[in-house]
């Protein structure tokens, strides 16, 4: 069938995008807006501030910390400092499903916070925190205790991190009580919160607990999964039946015990590089965990990720059962693909979500045979554009040199290259690539339009001039754009649908994806009257 | 069970609020702005306060939530957002196009002690407010109150902006809605026309909150309470406060700058506070209550007459917003219903003055508003000693479905079910539905839970 990517003329798009701007908005705004070729991968402006008064998908640093990496551990009291708000939105609201057993703590149904007053802001905040969390220990004993910071805290000088020490004192019993400095004024979105969760993940938790607690031979961490919509159980499900055993998922479904005994695996495996390819690094640096970029969204995505891992453990008896599964897994998939397909083929799409699911979710489109003519991260950095490749070249400005970057060295005495150089080059001769991404843009096809931070305006123009099948992106945008008529697949929390991961979360997604095409709702926009045809046929009869 | 660690033992808490019975400030000023026609609220502050607030606002409404943001960086926060807003003003006039921007703070601005009253006289001296656009404020401190004294703090800010006294008096009666669903302002504004009582409402969120999918998308849709109008209450004959928490400073400002005396009310939710309304509105419009009015109050009283039985003596948790705990209790009351615990996290006297009065009849009631007055506290008590029926917000699905209790979903958030923006719970109406809605879920749990010996056709 014709793609219908070239019947999309997007070479004007970036001007008129940009248009309606006061001239310096529309100059800063156009270095953010590029045409995709993946043979010539150009530069564009990302993870820089978003324009005040511009409306913006973007969040804080409080939610990416909080809410995206720490929010889906369920057995940590997760203390909110600050006033009323922000815990009281980060709590429920993503959708990253926990499985405790029968006597394990799970508080992630919980909002713990210290509302702060006035007088808080006024007299400090650190007496109140301190209670608070003598009474979260008094009621709930938990093995860890989260502070996380607010915008008001960092202003009238609360030092989180001198309590948590205090508190982990006074409280002993082997507590472990840590805070984040996450306040929701740093850095230029939820990108930020990611790296300082990142880094207090590493200090305080990650390489605590140096048992082995092996179930399979070959031992392996996700990272950047938050089981939302359970996409970390169809993982966990899939990897059991190859034979592999997750040591830890970063964060969806995690306990403590996992963060801690991360470093006894032998391999990371990176989903969102976003939000946690810090911790990707520091394990390789600190213990000698080579990671690996992995995509299970979409199954042939999904088929050439677990190829990789039987690839790199290199037993045949693995690589054998790898392929039995993918093998078994396809039949199903194939069936729904080909039943969705006849519906979807040559629709196109766009997606304006996140730091990797724009990039992720084109897979799943391409096996629907839909075209994705339009993507942008809302908080995204250029390497998850270009590819790691470009890090060096990345000029750091004054929000991104603010976020502290911790440099950790390698541990003495649990340094153990999984890997030696010569088996490492050996592999990647055979095309595996070690502690590298290449991006979003190396995979968009030439000429479809790649838009950082989409602005609301952006997105009503890009509707209205393009109108796309499916429109891509969260809760605050899906209503203005289903207003227009085109439907909104929401990739945050997947519109309470998922798991979309691994086959049957694929399975899911093109049944999903052949709904919204197929609905029915969408031709019934006008009224009978309001069509001249029939105002017209009355009066004849008439 | 989800809430596996809240147990019914409760230990004196001091600093450790726990599932909160409510939010922040900013909230209801950027709920109240969408009641202004034309209208984008702006939020002074870090990127993350509006992105939450609008998508919580989202999930309640299943509507275009569009506000903005000073978007507020390291820098800001240090030295002050001044240029934040400055620049934002002149961005949104050009790319947005509103009637007005409603700005309004949260505890980052507040905090550094951002000066609004000066920084949009800058941008007024600055040309950066196009001939008949406005720019109005008001003070949101999320560490001060709950979203109901943000609502508060907006819905005033229309009037220190707009209300002006001219020597043309009209013969209109202002309605000054409370937090309520735009369903509860239209079949509010429904009676007001039944009766032929001329009246204002604002803010009013109806034609705003509720649009028709038509495949045009309006960035500002027909509803709302234009800025003519809102000038115009200052003319009005006698505004009538809906909702005492959420109303009371813009009635008492009304009264102050253009001399409008006032009455506050309840907002009209179940059978005696719509009587006062009803009985207000005709007093202060000087209009007669139809028949048809009296005979909606008539169906209200059958159906609780005959249903009585299983109203009578039931024990009932509820939480949420003051202004509708309030007449909610009293509805309940009156229909032989035992509201036993009540919790509501905003601040402020009448609550726990008024379910004393309510109340009285019911000693083991437990209530209790402001710092600490959380769900988890509701639940230990829940947990202490049973109840029938929970009434809340949706966070109120997880103890519901742990305690097994028939829950009746009200206030806001409501992210889990349809209606709220269908079904009025005002009025005569809006009563009769709320007491269906009581009806069933105690039905469906009878139905789910009884013996089969005991399982009956008729109810």
């Amino acid at each position: 069938m014709e793609n219908k990517v070239l019947k999309v003329d997007l070479s004007t798009a970036r001007e008129e995008l940009i248009e309606i701007y006061p001239k310096k908005v529309g100059k800063k705004r156009s270095k953010s807006i590029v045409v995709a070729d993946p043979d010539n991968i150009p530069e564009i402006q990302a993870n820089v501030r978003t324009i005040p008064g511009i409306i913006t998908q973007r969040g804080c640093t409080y939610a990416g910390c909080k809410g995206v990496v720490l929010g889906p551990t369920r057995d940590i009291v997760n203390i909110t400092h600050g006033p009323i708000g922000c815990g009281y939105y980060s709590w429920l609201t993503r959708r990253n499903q926990t499985r405790p057993g029968e006597s394990e703590e799970n508080f992630i149904t919980y909002s713990f916070s210290t509302d702060m007053q006035d007088s808080n802001i006024v007299f400090g905040g650190e007496e109140k925190l301190k209670q608070a969390i003598r009474e979260a220990y008094e009621l709930f004993h938990p093995k860890a205790i989260a502070i996380f910071s607010t915008c008001p805290v960092g202003l009238i000088g609360d030092d989180v991190h001198r309590v948590a020490i205090q508190m982990k004192e006074e409280i002993g019993n082997g507590i472990n009580i840590f805070g984040f400095s996450c306040e929701g004024y740093r850095g230029v979105s939820q990108s930020a919160g990611h790296h300082i969760a990142n880094n207090q993940l590493f200090r305080h938790l990650i390489g605590n607990d140096d048992t082995v607690k092996a179930t399979h031979k070959f031992r392996i961490n996700v990272l950047g999964e938050y089981n939302i919509g359970g996409d970390a159980f169809a993982i966990d499900t899939l990897f059991e039946k190859c034979g592999i055993q997750i040591v830890a998922t970063m964060s969806g479904n995690s306990t403590i015990e996992q963060f801690e005994t991360a470093h006894t695996a032998d391999l990371s495996l990176v989903m969102c590089h976003r939000s946690i390819n810090y911790v990707a690094e520091m394990l390789e640096t600190s213990f000698g965990i080579p990671w690996m970029k992995a995509n299970f969204i979409g199954a042939d995505a999904c088929a050439k990720s677990l190829r990789k891992v039987g690839k790199y453990f290199g037993d045949a008896e693995l690589i054998a059962r790898i392929e039995a599964v993918i093998a078994e897994e396809m039949v199903p998939v194939i069936a729904a693909r080909e039943k969705a397909k006849l519906k979807t083929n040559g629709k196109t799409a766009m997606l304006f979500v996140g730091g990797s699911r724009a990039h992720h979710y084109q897979e799943l489109f391409d096996e629907l045979g839909i075209t994705t003519v339009c993507a942008g991260y809302e908080f995204g950095h250029r390497d998850d554009y270009e590819g790691r490749r470009v890090i060096p070249s990345i000029q750091i400005d004054a929000d991104s040199r603010n976020i502290e970057q911790i440099s950790v060295k390698r541990d003495v005495e649990r340094y153990n290259p999984r890997k030696t150089e010569e088996e490492l080059k050996a592999l990647e001769a055979e095309g595996l690539e070690f502690n590298q991404y290449d991006g979003m843009m190396a995979e968009m096809k030439k000429g479809s339009l790649v838009i950082d931070d989409l602005s609301h305006y952006e997105m009503e123009k890009l509707i209205e001039k393009y109108h796309p099948d499916v429109f891509c992106a969260g809760v605050k945008e899906k209503y203005c754009v289903q207003k227009m008529g085109i439907p909104l697949k929401q990739l945050h929390n997947y519109d309470s649908g998922g798991p979309y991961a691994a086959f049957e979360g694929a399975v899911n997604f093109y049944k999903d994806i052949e709904q919204i095409v197929c609905c029915s709702i969408w031709k019934e926009m006008k009224a009978p009257w309001e069509n001249e045809e029939y105002v017209e046929a009355v009066y004849a009869a008439v | 069970m989800l809430l596996r660690h809240t147990t019914a033992e409760e230990i004196d808490r001091k600093a450790l609020t726990i599932n909160p019975a409510k939010t922040c400030q900013p909230i209801g000023a950027m709920y109240a702005a969408f009641g202004i026609h034309g209208c984008l609220p702006h939020s002074h502050g870090s990127q993350g306060c509006c992105a939450y607030h609008r998508s919580a606002l989202t999930r309640h409404f299943k509507e275009p939530i569009v506000a903005s943001t000073s978007s507020f960086s390291e820098g800001s926060s240090v030295f002050g957002g001044s240029a934040n807003l400055l620049q934002s003003i002149e961005t949104i006039f050009s790319v947005y196009d509103p009637e007005v921007i409603a700005v309004h703070t949260t505890c980052l601005s507040e905090t550094i002690g951002d000066d609004l009253t000066q920084i949009v006289s800058k941008a007024d001296e600055d040309g950066k407010i196009p001939a008949g656009k406005k720019v109005i404020y008001c003070n949101t401190p999320s560490y001060v109150g709950s979203h109901i004294t943000g609502y508060a703090n907006q819905v005033a800010a229309m009037v220190k902006f707009f209300s002006t006294a001219t020597p043309k008096k009209r013969n209109v009666v202002n309605l000054v809605a409370g937090w309520m669903e735009p369903s509860d302002m239209g079949e509010i504004k429904r009676l007001a026309s039944v009766m032929e009582a001329r009246t204002l409402m604002f803010p009013d969120m109806t034609g705003v909150l509720d649009t028709p999918l038509t495949g045009k998308y309006e960035m500002y849709p027909k509803g709302g309470c234009t800025t003519e109008q809102l000038k115009t209450t200052g003319d009005s004959k006698f505004t009538i406060g809906l909702g005492e928490y959420s109303t009371n400073t813009a009635c008492i400002a009304l009264e102050n700058k253009c001399k409008v005396k006032f009455e506050m009310t309840d907002i009209p939710i179940g059978l005696k506070a719509t009587d006062r309304f009803i009985t207000a509105l005709s007093r202060h419009a000087n209009v007669p209550v139809p028949e048809s009015i009296t005979e909606e109050r008539g169906r209200l009283i059958d159906l609780i007459a005959d249903n009585q039985k299983y109203f009578y003596g039931k024990r009932v948790a509820l939480f949420g917003d003051p202004d509708t705990l309030i007449p909610l209790c009293e509805f309940l009351v009156s229909m032989d219903m035992r509201p036993v615990y009540v919790v509501s996290g905003t601040p402020g006297k009448p609550f726990e003055e008024r379910l004393k009065t309510i109340l009285k009849d019911i000693p083991e009631a437990k209530f209790k508003g402001g710092e600490l007055a959380d769900m988890f506290r509701m639940h230990q008590w829940i947990k202490q000693e049973p109840v029938d029926l929970l009434i809340g917000n949706t966070y109120g699905k997880y103890i519901a479905r742990d305690e097994d209790i028939p829950f009746v979903r009200y206030g806001f958030p409501i992210a889990d079910r349809a209606g709220h923006n269908f079904f009025p719970k005002t009025g005569y109406v809006g009563a009769t539905n709320l007491a269906i809605q009581i009806l069933n879920v105690l039905f469906d749990h009878m139905d789910r839970t009884c013996a089969e010996e005991k399982f009956e056709f008729q109810l």
